[in-house]
């Protein structure tokens, strides 16, 4: 069997979004930004929601490290893993494009 | 229960028990309703909007065959407005071309094509529909086409076990993101055919093989989901993920359910949308009430520590099987009633036909008024 959509993987030039059906909304009756997609609800923290509103599908994986890094005055490399493995994970659950 | 219950987060909305198909594992209620008694246009869209307003994220639009309601194009549009997330959860037929076309501009977000085979001949034989095979085919290479969400689902049973490969091949050649490989659930039309239809112990394990195994390949790939039989498990699913903690059913007619089943419980009164606002309903309503929490649970569920976990399983098969509703899940392996499980299980081998082949079963297809 050929599969025509084979796993990607994060790298510096990736650009993230949302996969089309993938729908990021504040919930005014919980007071919080949830993830809509098949089947399921996410609610991500404050972190999470950072890297998913910069899923534009035009910052690609370097800028959007090197702005959340300033943001949350840490450690770039640091931020590059985190967000690597949030990407990463986010992708494989298909919920993600990169 | 004096707390005030969390909003839902989904709800799935039985639009009408209308089919064209005819499947003997269907967990539709075997007195399935009639047209006549089907809620109209405005009070379907009058409980979206209230369903919304309460918090509802998710609404799942099913049957019966949703494609046959008219009005499907109106509801998904009301919805998309209101923020919520719609999945269309269908046989396929009737839905690829125009109408669905439709649907994706009025918002529809993602489409679920079940299949009763994972080919066309079996599809017709369990299904009863000689043409809907195709039918299903067109509608989700077009779902995909229109960048909408698709998932596969494939309702397990005796029949086609053996083609849990090939639903792998299936999804992945329709460019699914899900698959759902779902053992069914023994209600409705599946309860009254539980005979024919529970597989045997051997095709439970090889199946469960099969699925580690593509899950691990396909990862970033197919996301597959895997629903256990209760039969062959250890612990019971989180019913509903609890009665009246994160979703509800609409009936047909209005009627509001804690869990599609819900009616094999005579004990409860269900209200009907329109009575009262939805939010009271949800709130209060004694079938809601009756179940909600832990503090009806008797042991062993009430000491239990899975009990805020699985909710003491499904109440419906407690009822069917120990015949109390409050009782544990029979198949719970803490159930003193568990061992009853295998038995059935047992009993369902021993009768007569095999796997597959050209067997028209015994088994009563599902028919508006024919149980
Ligand atoms: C009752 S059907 C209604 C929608 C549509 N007619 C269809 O079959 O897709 C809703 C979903 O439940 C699945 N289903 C039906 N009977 C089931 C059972 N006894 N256990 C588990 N799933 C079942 C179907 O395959 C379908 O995905
Ligand atoms: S499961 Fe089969 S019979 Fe039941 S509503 Fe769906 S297509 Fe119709
Ligand atoms: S005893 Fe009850 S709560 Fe505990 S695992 Fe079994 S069903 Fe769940």
């Amino acid at each position: 069997m050929t599969v025509d959509r084979p796993r990607a993987f994060v790298s510096r030039q990736s650009l993230p979004r949302l996969a089309p059906y993938v729908r990021l909304r504040f919930d005014p009756v919980r007071h919080a930004w949830a993830v809509l997609s098949p089947e399921r609800v996410f609610w991500p923290d404050a972190i999470g929601l950072d890297i998913l509103q910069r899923c534009d599908g035009k910052t690609p994986f370097s800028v959007m490290v090197m702005s959340l890094a300033l943001e949350y005055d840490a450690d770039g490399g640091e931020i590059d893993r985190d967000v690597g493995a949030f990407l990463q994970q986010w992708a494989d659950r298909l919920l993600v494009r990169l | 229960m004096t707390e005030v219950p969390l909003p839902p987060i989904a709800m799935l909305a039985e639009l009408t028990h209308r089919c064209p198909l005819q499947c003997p594992y269907c967990s539709n209620p075997l007195d399935l309703l009639k047209a006549d008694r089907e809620m109209a246009t405005e009070c379907w869209l009058d409980l979206f909007q209230q369903a919304a307003d309460m918090g509802v994220l998710q609404v799942h639009l099913s049957g019966g065959e949703p494609m046959l309601r008219r009005d499907l194009e109106q509801f998904v549009s009301a919805l998309a407005h209101a923020g919520v997330y719609t999945n269309l959860i269908t046989s396929g037929v009737g839905l690829a071309g125009a109408r669905l076309e439709a649907l994706a501009g009025a918002g529809l977000d993602h489409v679920q094509v079940s299949f009763q085979g994972a080919n066309a001949e079996t599809t017709a034989r369990i299904g009863r529909h000689s043409g809907a095979h195709a039918n299903k085919l067109a509608a989700a290479r077009q779902a995909r086409e229109l960048g909408l969400a698709l998932t596969i689902n494939a309702p397990i049973h005796r029949h086609n076990i053996a083609q849990v490969p090939d639903y792998i091949e299936l999804a992945l050649s329709l460019g699914a993101q899900r698959l759902e490989i779902a053992n069914i659930q023994y209600a409705g039309w599946a309860l009254l055919n539980r005979r024919h239809l529970l597989p045997d112990r051997a095709s439970i394990e090889h199946q469960a093989a099969t699925v580690e195994e593509a899950r691990a390949r396909l990862v970033g790939v197919l996301e597959i989901d895997f629903v256990l039989a209760d039969h062959f498990a250890t612990y019971p699913k989180p019913c509903m993920g609890g009665w009246g903690r994160d979703a509800f059913v609409i009936a047909p007619d209005g009627a509001v359910l804690p869990c599609h089943a819900a009616a094999t419980i005579p004990s409860l009164r269900f209200e009907r949308f329109g009575s009262r606002p939805l939010a009271d309903i949800w709130r209060d309503s004694p079938a809601f009430e009756a179940f909600r929490g832990t503090n009806w649970m008797l042991e062993p569920c009430r000491s239990c520590e899975r009990r805020e976990f699985d909710w003491g399983g499904c109440r419906c098969q407690a009822l069917a099987l120990a015949g109390d509703a409050a009782a544990t899940d029979p198949a719970c392996v803490r159930s003193p009633l568990h061992a009853a499980i295998a038995t059935l299980v047992e009993e369902a081998l021993s009768t007569s036909e095999g796997t597959g082949g050209d067997l028209i079963a015994p088994y009563a297809f599902r028919r508006i008024a024919s149980a």
